[in-house]
């Protein structure tokens, strides 16, 4: 549960960026390059990074965007898992073997360089317009998308395995001599009943999800300036190393910070759920 | 007129290269209001056919007609209404995430029958029926014990006040005591409504209390159907003897069980001639080489048997 | 045996195949093509030059004919030309492949060493306080952010200590054994970490389900002794899963090849496939891309025999 607790600050700290931001009287999005790497003071308490913004509004503002962009990748990536292991578990068969053998394929691809090639893609070359393309929107969006176009192996295998097991239970039976159509019986019967391990696959996926982001910000095909995201404030990390070390810190170890409570998380939700797993 | 007829029904399954066969040529009919038991060991394909006729199994050969029609788009959707089915183990049968109310409604949603308010007042009505409390409702299936879950299951096939009720092993999960209650209510049930059951069992003193008639399957073949009463006072296909002779009964002195020695053959590879050759008392030459029809015993046009020797 | 290597060389094959289509086409949605990097240079190209241009180079056909065209010249062994070294690709690939896999044997192996030592050692009183610091250890690997371990391991050995060089293979002017080692150690160091605390954890948990199995309890009631109870009657029985498993994600070292070489300027695969993507060089980021799935493919092959060889029980 403390993992909880942390992730409960981390959400608090996220929260507080407008806040903070007004009360110190500094806007996080104003380059002032006087003010480059002040060391901290009151105005700025954890002081300015290379264009003299306030790094402590920016850790706030990046963490809203990671912490936002790790759910919202996961719900997306959840959603594909769990259309595909439904209906590959449930049909099975032919469509089972087609769908399990893309899962296969899927997984035994190198994850980060594909990961780069999507985020390195020209949006208008997609029927997108120029404006939208390189708008702050689109760069946030198609993270999203492309790490859930990767991420959601993992939860298709367990949704499979559960439904295979749960479309021969008596009620699921009980339900088709009803006249229960198929799609009846995955979201009243099987969805329910799959929640339980699910969520456990869930958690983790987003400690996974966050780091993801975070490396594809950091090489340049994720959220891009001025939006800052934890990831892409370590850009220019190779610099900040010998001019400002502190600054190449704090966002690392925010990201550090969440993924491993949320990890944490995750084993403690799979140890009450399954009290039997070792522990 | 007849409620359900089952034609020469066929069901095989691949097993890798080899097929299984768990029904073979079954041909069975039930009128509205009568029970028939089916009995026959476990592997018999009595659970099978009871699947056929709840509709969760496709006969690979011959048909099923419902109140005289084939089974088209039309009659399957009438028989999702109007056939429904409780199973063995009240444990498996009831969705953990669902309560009770949810449950019994269940059928009454998908078949769209009602309001959301007319659902959850059938619901309250049956509860009450099946001798569980009112408070019921609102509860999940893991608060219930076995014989409070099995009358939820009953509830639940209640709802669409159906015609025919397949009951697969319905005690055999539960304690003896529990067993006598559901079979009475099972009985007043169908006093009270004119139903019908398809009653599969292993345990032919169940079937006794119960059923108008008794159909015997052996590895798939029907060997012997014929009304309880006659059946119990006359077995004509030695299985049914030999079945019977097991069952314990009082006032009976326990005699040196005939029995049946062996082990029932694999549907996998069923024994020429007679299926139950290799395991009877009275086995000759021709069963081992030709299939015995199911026919009438001799002055017994209401008992068929298929043996070469029937009593 | 051999059916079973067949089919999962076959499908190994397909899914080679197919990924090389969609590589081939994402490649093409990157911004830029060819013409539009040649005309950057030359302002004063008219658009029939343009257009003539793209007839040359066929690209205006549609991508399945050109993907038909690259998959027969590849499958002759010609991957086209790297545009920002001016080489053949493979001669500019083979190298790097070279530099990866040293990186990722060398990280693998230590970390397969390591998790070994820590997985048993927690393991031997699940719930102790060694168990306790080494999940934590394990909890971290998994969550660290690879790029920053490596920052930090800079700004630690490198920017403070001067104990340890941060970026390339060599000195210039020395370039010896010792000197290309150390330049090694925080590269190797870092990847090694990274994927320790997911190693670890598997080690963990296969040895404390085979310490509760019955011949472990049996060799212990005869007397046997703590150490060979562990050493011999359950670690060789853990082994089974934790190869496969471990086998299994040599494939997926690659993604922190990637990190660890852009961090520590090695000049391998993962750093060559991110420069190309970066400087258009669309030959050499997609024969690149390709190989990184191949050895994804070949580990996950011999993953599953490892698996197959090791266990008895699974006849292949």
């Amino acid at each position: 549960m403390g993992s909880l607790f942390i992730l409960l600050l981390l959400l608090l700290f996220v929260a507080a960026a407008t806040p903070v931001a007004h009360w110190l009287g500094v806007d996080p999005y104003e380059t002032d390059l006087l003010s480059q790497y002040a060391p901290p003071s009151p105005e700025h308490p954890l002081g300015t990074d290379d264009a003299g913004r306030d790094e402590l509004v920016r850790l706030m503002l990046g963490g809203q965007i990671s912490l936002l962009v790790g759910v919202l990748s996961t719900l997306v990536g959840t959603v594909i898992g769990l259309t595909i292991g439904v209906v590959s578990g449930y049909f099975g068969k032919r469509l089972d073997a087609v769908l399990m053998r893309f899962t296969d394929g899927m997984i035994a691809l190198p994850l980060l360089p594909l990961l780069i090639v999507l985020g390195a893609l020209d949006l208008t070359k997609l029927g997108f317009s120029a404006q939208f393309a390189h708008s702050g929107a689109a760069g946030f969006w198609r993270v999203v998308v492309i790490v859930a176009l990767v991420d959601w192996t993992g939860i298709a295998r367990l949704t499979r395995a559960a439904t295979l097991a749960l479309r021969e239970r008596d009620y699921v039976r009980a339900a088709r001599v009803s006249g229960g159509r198929a799609g009846y019986i995955m979201t009243a019967h099987i969805l329910p009943n799959v929640a339980t391990p699910l969520i456990v696959a869930v958690t983790l996926t987003v400690g996974r999800v966050i780091l993801f982001e975070s490396v594809l910000s950091f090489l340049g095909f994720g959220i891009v300036a001025p939006t800052p995201s934890w990831g892409n404030m370590l850009n220019n990390a190779q610099e900040l190393v010998t001019t400002a070390p502190a600054l190449a810190i704090y966002p690392g170890l925010l990201i550090f910070v969440t993924v491993i409570a949320v990890n944490f998380l995750g084993d403690g939700l799979q140890h009450a759920f399954d009290p039997r797993s070792e522990r | 007129m007849t409620l359900v007829a089952l034609d020469n029904i066929g069901v095989k399954f691949p097993v890798g290269r080899r097929t299984l066969t768990a029904v073979d040529n079954v041909s069975l009919h039930l009128a509205p209001g009568e029970t028939v038991g089916l009995v026959g060991e476990s592997g018999s394909g009595k659970s099978t056919l009871g699947n056929v006729v709840a509709g969760l199994q496709r006969p690979t050969t011959g048909a099923m007609r419902f109140r005289g029609k084939p089974m088209d788009t039309a009659t399957t959707k009438a028989a999702h209404k109007e056939i429904q089915i409780v199973f063995q183990d009240p444990f498996g049968a009831l969705d953990p995430r669902m309560p009770v109310s949810a449950i019994i409604a269940e059928p009454l949603l998908i078949q769209r029958i009602g309001s959301r308010a007319d659902r959850a007042g059938r619901a309250a009505e049956l509860v009450e029926q099946v001798g569980l409390p009112r408070d019921a409702l609102n509860r999940y299936p893991h608060e219930f014990s076995g014989g409070q879950r099995q009358r939820i299951a009953i509830a639940r096939a209640l709802a669409p006040d159906p015609a025919l009720i397949v009951a697969d092993e319905p005690l055999s999960a539960l304690d003896v005591s529990i067993q006598s209650q559901i079979l009475n209510l099972m009985r007043s049930l169908q006093q009270a409504r004119g139903l019908a059951y398809l009653f599969i069992s292993h345990d032919l003193a169940v079937v006794n209390h119960l059923a108008d008639r008794v159909a015997v399957l052996y590895l798939g073949r029907l060997v012997e159907v014929a009304p309880r009463a006659e059946i119990f006072a006359m077995p004509s296909h030695p299985y049914t003897v030999a079945l019977l002779e097991a069952v314990p009964r009082i006032g009976r002195r326990h005699r040196r069980a005939v029995g049946i020695h062996g082990e029932m053959p694999s549907p996998l590879d069923p024994p020429p001639g007679c299926v139950f050759h290799t395991r009877c008392p009275k086995v000759q030459a021709i069963c081992r080489a030709e299939e015995p029809r199911l026919e009438p015993a001799p002055g017994r046009p209401a008992q068929s048997a298929a043996c070469h020797f029937k009593s | 045996m051999k059916r079973f290597l067949l089919a999962r060389t076959g499908q190994a094959a397909l899914v080679l195949l197919v990924m090389s289509f969609v590589i081939y086409s994402l490649i093409g949605l990157m911004p830029g093509d060819p013409i539009d990097i040649m005309i950057a240079s030359n302002p004063g190209a008219t658009p029939e030059v343009v257009a003539h241009l793209r007839a040359i180079y066929g690209l205006d056909q549609p991508i399945v004919l050109r993907y038909a065209h690259w998959l027969f010249a590849a499958l002759h062994g010609d991957f086209g030309y790297s545009r920002t070294h001016s080489q053949p690709v493979m001669v500019v690939l083979l190298p790097a492949l070279w530099q990866t896999c040293k990186l990722m044997l060398t990280s693998f192996i230590l970390s397969v060493a390591l998790a070994f030592l820590l997985g048993v050692l927690a393991a031997l009183k699940p719930g102790g306080i060694l168990d306790a610091i080494v999940s934590l250890f394990a909890f971290a690997g998994i969550s660290v952010p690879v790029f920053w371990l490596a920052l930090v391991f800079i700004l630690i050995f490198a920017v403070t200590l001067h104990a340890l060089p941060a970026s390339g293979i060599s000195t210039v002017g020395d370039g010896g054994f010792v000197d290309q080692a150390r330049h090694l150690i925080l590269p190797v160091t870092t990847l090694a970490l990274a994927n320790t605390g997911q190693f670890t954890r598997f080690v963990r948990a296969a040895m404390i389900e085979t310490l509760r199995m019955d011949h472990v309890r049996t060799a212990r009631a005869k007397g046997a002794g703590e150490g060979r109870i562990v050493l011999i009657h359950a670690l060789r029985n853990a082994m089974i899963p934790v190869v496969t498993v471990m086998a299994l994600s040599f494939g997926g070292l690659f993604s922190g090849a990637l990190i660890t070489e852009t961090m520590f300027a090695q000049p391998g695969m993962g750093k060559m496939i991110y420069d190309a993507i970066l400087g258009n060089d669309f030959n050499l980021a997609l024969t690149g891309l390709l190989f990184a799935t191949l050895v994804t493919l070949i580990s996950n092959l011999l993953a599953d025999l490892a698996y197959g060889w090791l266990d008895p029980r699974i006849s292949l």
